[in-house]
């Protein structure tokens, strides 16, 4: 288990290093260059290409990642160009709130998607699981920024129930915050809840058919011993592999939400890196999700191996 | 009768019966249709009685066990009957009295052991549920009463198994934990469905012996559901036979297998190989036809589309359960001719035994059954006819394969030699994990050998498959245990010989068509299955494409791996007497792979034994299946359960449970577990092969002839078995 562990925390580092490559090259083709970013549409060419050649942004591809690769491994993440406020404290505090937005998301849907997808799978054919399913399943075909922008338009403009803005005034208190995420989360929720529901339910109806239910059944067990004993163990194994790869995305896949609730996270604040060819900040964005991408799906992993004796004992 | 009636009559006889199935209907409902399962099935078992019941696979057995134990699938119903347990009716039990009352009073083992235990729950959490949830134990206790319970099923070292999960236990050890399971409570009828099936010979003797023991400690009432009649001659006092969800005879287990009163039962048992029953000696029987499909209208006697002495009477009206002996059979055909013809209604009156003897077969002629024509040609295959020639088309030499696992290095073949002659069989048997398979494989290629040569008619094959010649891979073919995965399932039948016969025979267009119509006539398959897939064919038409596919090259060695293992016994008849056909018409080699051994006997010339890796005993399938021979050999051979009533041998236990493939015992590798174990001779040193006759060798300390007096002088009752 613990080599299992060790091997897989070895392998981020290509993973990491392939990452920012990509991100690098994919900069470079983006239309636009930093320059111009800064100075705006109405400086001349001169301009942009002096400040251009001044920032160093003129030089090789190669060159220009083996100066930051340099710095960044040995903790000189450097400062934004665009903000001019240093990397690593910026995208610190812009994961803090997509962290907050996500861990908000996934205490709510985590338990009920569970609880609703086992539901519809013990009364499986019932009026109920058909229910489930097809809610569960049209909620998912939603795109968060529809769902998002009639949530807006009927709780915040119309309604009033809800603050449109995700953040609240400077100086608020700390729990008001839950209160401004109640709307960016719901479109989160709506996509997830379907699809862990519908693993956590097919899970469920796959166990109960297994021969070892039965015996669990015959042998004069209560529904709730052969229920908590028997199958969820067995049945939730396949939604936390999902439940993994799904907080990777929550954390740093938000771009839409983000930028539709104008939301200070780390998804909004990628985009306009993009935008700005701020690579440096960009880099950091990235890797910062791409470490939580994979220390999530890590976590899911082990705890899969946790429910399963014969994947934790061969590791 | 009322349940009221019915429980107060119980009371007021001697005890009530452990299990009393009454008129039972159950019918499935898939997809807006009705199937019927069971058709007024009544039975009934007393306390402390065993009772088989018997019949292929679908004719309703399982389910019957499920509604007995009140759980039908959700699509299943009882529509007409009752299930009473020491007099209770099963359906008006409560949710909880029925909790209470599965576990306590009745318990069930499973067919595959490894399923039927969970598979992430500790053996001593699984087997201290029972306790805690029917005795309200505390943990503790309920732990140290499972550990008894794991004793008390001879588990070795109890603490340590209460501790593991149960993929690392053997298959023997899962069910008995499973067994330990269901009699922690000592309940009162005890439902076993295929308890042995698919473990190894020597293990299923064991659970055998086991279940017999704890019988006589228990006196629980046992429904033993099987197809293996062997299995319920050794441990049932009566039986019943089931075909397409009625009960067609009924009797005590003796009688009834040696003086079988329904055409059916009579099949069945014509269809296994007799112990000792050889090709040469006559073909096997079969049974036509197949199990009709359920829903499957049927005209009268459920049986008269099969039986080979249906008369017009038996699809004019279904008989009685009639008694036997007695002339109720003859009258009821004359009654049905009398009545007008009805072929499709039965009545639930006509489910109930009539009269109170012991046996009763549901047959217009039970008394001409006994004079029921042979269903195949009773000449066997002499090797002549097949034009088996003295010239070796096989030889291995020192085969040796070696497998990691982990930092493990697991010897699977270890230094095997043999030769099999032109138009020869090659039996090879052994328990699982003795490398048979493996052995099987290096021939083929589909595994490289790691050192040792195998020669093909005269000509040295590479190692592995890619790189040997076109004409090697055709003349070299394998058939696999299991045809549903060997075949495409999304290619017609018609579609996977095609292409066999384009990669192996090399045809051309033209002649592809003629030749895939001839190899689907060669092995019986009728054209128009040639349109469907595979999953629209039963299990026997499958193996038989896959036969086919083998031959579709004309091959000179073809390696079967368990072909018929999976098949219901008068499909394995018909396919092990297709193979012994085509042996004889295409004058081809087998190796043929099997555990179970009176197929082996029946199939093979010759015989190879194999025991960790080794092959520790080669000879003429009549020598090496009498004395003298291998210890282990002797073993396998005590352990198997045979309808025979007379005859039967003592068990000889195998001591122990087998040694690891990566450190195998030192001298001779069968010492640990060898009846016949002489001291340190045996420890230290590797044994020599020692020749009992020419052509037989085995691999033993013991001289042929002290190894044949002890042996003769263990077994004074039958001295030969063939």
């Amino acid at each position: 288990m613990a080599r299992l562990i060790g091997r897989r925390l070895l392998l981020m580092v290509p993973t990491l290093i392939l990452v920012s490559i990509l991100v690098f090259a994919l900069a470079e083709v983006l239309p636009g260059n930093l320059g111009r970013s800064i100075l705006g549409p109405y400086a001349t060419q001169q301009q942009v290409d002096i400040l251009n050649h001044h920032l160093g942004a003129d030089k090789p591809l190669y060159e220009r990642y083996a100066v930051w690769a340099g710095h960044f491994v040995t903790g000189h993440w450097g400062a934004s160009l665009q903000l001019g406020t240093p990397v690593f404290s910026t995208v610190m505090r812009a994961l803090g709130n997509s962290l907050l937005l996500a861990g908000f998301a996934l205490v709510i849907i985590v338990p009920t998607s569970i609880l609703v997808g086992v539901y519809a799978g013990l009364r499986r054919d019932s009026l109920l699981d058909r229910a489930i399913t097809i809610s569960t399943l049209s909620m998912t075909v939603i795109p968060e920024f529809v769902s998002g922008v009639i949530l807006i338009v009927v709780f915040a403009v119309t309604l009033h129930w809800l603050p449109v803005s995700a953040m609240p005034p400077q100086g608020a208190p700390f729990v008001d915050r839950f209160y401004y995420l109640i709307l960016p989360a719901i479109p989160l929720m709506l996509l997830e809840l379907g699809y862990i529901a519908r693993m956590a339910r097919v899970g469920t109806v796959q166990v109960l058919a297994m021969p070892y239910i039965r015996t669990a059944v015959l042998k004069g067990l209560p529904r709730h011993r052969v229920i908590f004993g028997h199958v969820l163990r067995n049945a939730l194994v396949p939604t936390v592999t999902v439940i993994g790869s799904q907080v990777g995305w929550l954390i740093g896949g938000l771009v839409v939400v983000e930028f539709l609730f104008v939301y200070p996270g780390i998804g909004n604040m990628m985009i306009n890196a993009a935008q700005f060819h701020d690579v440096p900040l960009l880099e950091a964005c990235v890797l910062v999700v791409a470490v939580l991408y994979m220390l999530s799906n890590l976590i899911a992993d082990i705890v899969v191996a946790l429910l399963n004796p014969r994947i934790r004992m061969g590791g | 009768m009322s349940a009221v009636d019915s429980q107060a009559n119980a009371t007021d006889a001697a005890p009530a019966a452990a299990l009393d199935v009454r008129d039972l209907e159950v019918t499935f409902h898939r997809r807006g249709r009705d199937l019927p399962v069971l058709k007024g099935v009544t039975l009934h078992i007393e306390p402390g009685e065993a009772y088989g019941l018997v019949g292929e696979s679908g004719c309703g057995k399982t389910t019957l066990a499920m509604a007995a134990l009140r759980y039908l699938a959700g699509n299943g119903t009882v529509d007409a009957g009752q299930v009473l347990v020491e007099g209770r009716d099963v359906s008006t039990l409560s949710e909880e009295a029925l909790r209470k009352w599965r576990g306590e009073a009745v318990a069930m083992v499973y067919q595959d052991p490894a399923t039927a235990l969970s598979p992430a729950m500790r053996i001593g959490d699984q087997v201290a549920e029972v306790f805690r949830y029917h005795e309200g134990l505390k943990k503790a206790e309920a732990l140290e009463r499972a550990r008894e319970s794991l004793r008390r099923v001879a588990l070795p070292d109890p603490d340590a198994t209460l501790r593991r999960y149960p993929f690392e236990l053997s298959g023997g050890q899962q069910q008995r934990v499973v067994i330990a399971m269901a009699l922690a409570v000592n309940p009162h009828l005890l439902v076993l469905d295929e308890p042995t099936t698919g473990l190894d010979a020597t293990v299923e003797a064991e659970i055998l012996d086991l279940i017999e023991e704890l019988r006589g400690r228990i006196h629980a009432a046992i429904l033993l559901i099987t197809h293996n009649l062997g299995l319920v001659a050794h441990l049932c006092e009566r039986v019943g036979v089931l075909y397409a969800g009625r009960i067609v005879e009924e009797g005590p287990a003796r009688e009834l297998f040696t003086d079988p009163r329904h055409p059916y039962t009579m099949g069945l048992l014509r269809c296994a190989p007799r112990f000792g029953m050889n090709k040469t000696d006559a073909a096997l029987q079969t049974i036509p036809g197949t199990l009709p499909a359920l829903g499957e209208p049927l005209a009268g006697c459920v049986y008269s589309a099969r039986c080979p002495m249906a008369k017009p009477v038996c699809t004019r009206r279904e008989p009685d359960l009639y008694a036997w002996p007695s002339d109720a059979g003859v009258k009821g055909a004359a009654e049905a001719e009398a009545m007008p013809p009805d072929p499709v209604a039965y009545s639930p009156h006509h489910a109930s035994p009539v009269g109170e003897a012991a046996r009763h077969a549901r047959c217009y002629f039970s008394a001409q059954v006994p004079e029921m024509p042979q269903m195949a040609p009773v000449v066997g295959a002499s090797l002549e006819a097949r034009g088996a020639s003295s010239g070796d088309v096989l030889e291995i030499k020192a085969v040796e394969r070696t497998f990691k696992d982990g930092r493990k290095r697991l010897t699977a073949v270890h230094d095997v030699s043999l030769n099999l002659k032109h138009g020869e069989t090659f039996g090879l048997v052994g328990e699982s994990g003795s490398g048979k398979t493996t052995l099987a494989k290096c021939v083929t290629g589909l595994i490289a050998a790691d050192s040792g040569t195998v020669t093909f008619e005269g000509k040295l094959m590479r190692s592995t498959a890619g790189r040997r010649s076109q004409d090697a891979l055709r003349a070299i073919q394998m058939v696999f245990q299991n045809p549903d995965s060997t075949l495409n399932p999304a290619w017609s039948t018609r579609a996977i010989l095609t292409r066999s016969v384009r990669k192996l025979a090399g045809s051309r267009s033209g002649s592809v068509r003629a030749k895939v119509d001839k190899l689907s006539a060669d092995v019986r398959v009728e054209p128009r299955f040639l349109l469907q897939k595979p999953a629209d064919l039963s299990g026997g038409q499958k193996q038989r494409i896959a036969i086919a596919r083998a031959f579709a090259g004309d091959p000179r060695l073809v390696v079967c791996d368990e072909p018929a293992s999976a098949l219901d016994v008068s499909v394995q008849a018909s396919i092990l007497n297709l193979l012994v056909e085509l042996q004889t018409s295409e004058s081809v080699s087998y190796i043929f792979i099997s555990h179970d051994l009176a197929v082996v006997r029946y199939i093979s010339d010759r015989i190879g034994v194999m025991y960790l890796a080794e092959l520790i005993e080669v000879g003429s399938a009549e020598e090496v299946f009498n004395p003298p021979h291998h210890p282990y050999t002797e073993a396998l051979l005590s352990s198997i359960p045979k309808l025979d009533f007379d005859r039967r041998l003592q068990r000889i236990p195998l001591r122990g449970a087998m040694p690891s493939l990566s450190e195998p015992p030192t001298g001779c590798r069968f010492h640990t577990r060898c009846h016949r174990f002489l001291g340190d001779l045996c420890v230290q040193q590797e044994p020599p092969i020692q020749e009992a006759v020419t052509g037989h060798t085995y691999k033993c300390h013991i001289p042929p002839d002290e190894l044949l007096a002890a042996q003769l002088a263990d077994r004074p009752a039958s001295p030969v078995e063939a």
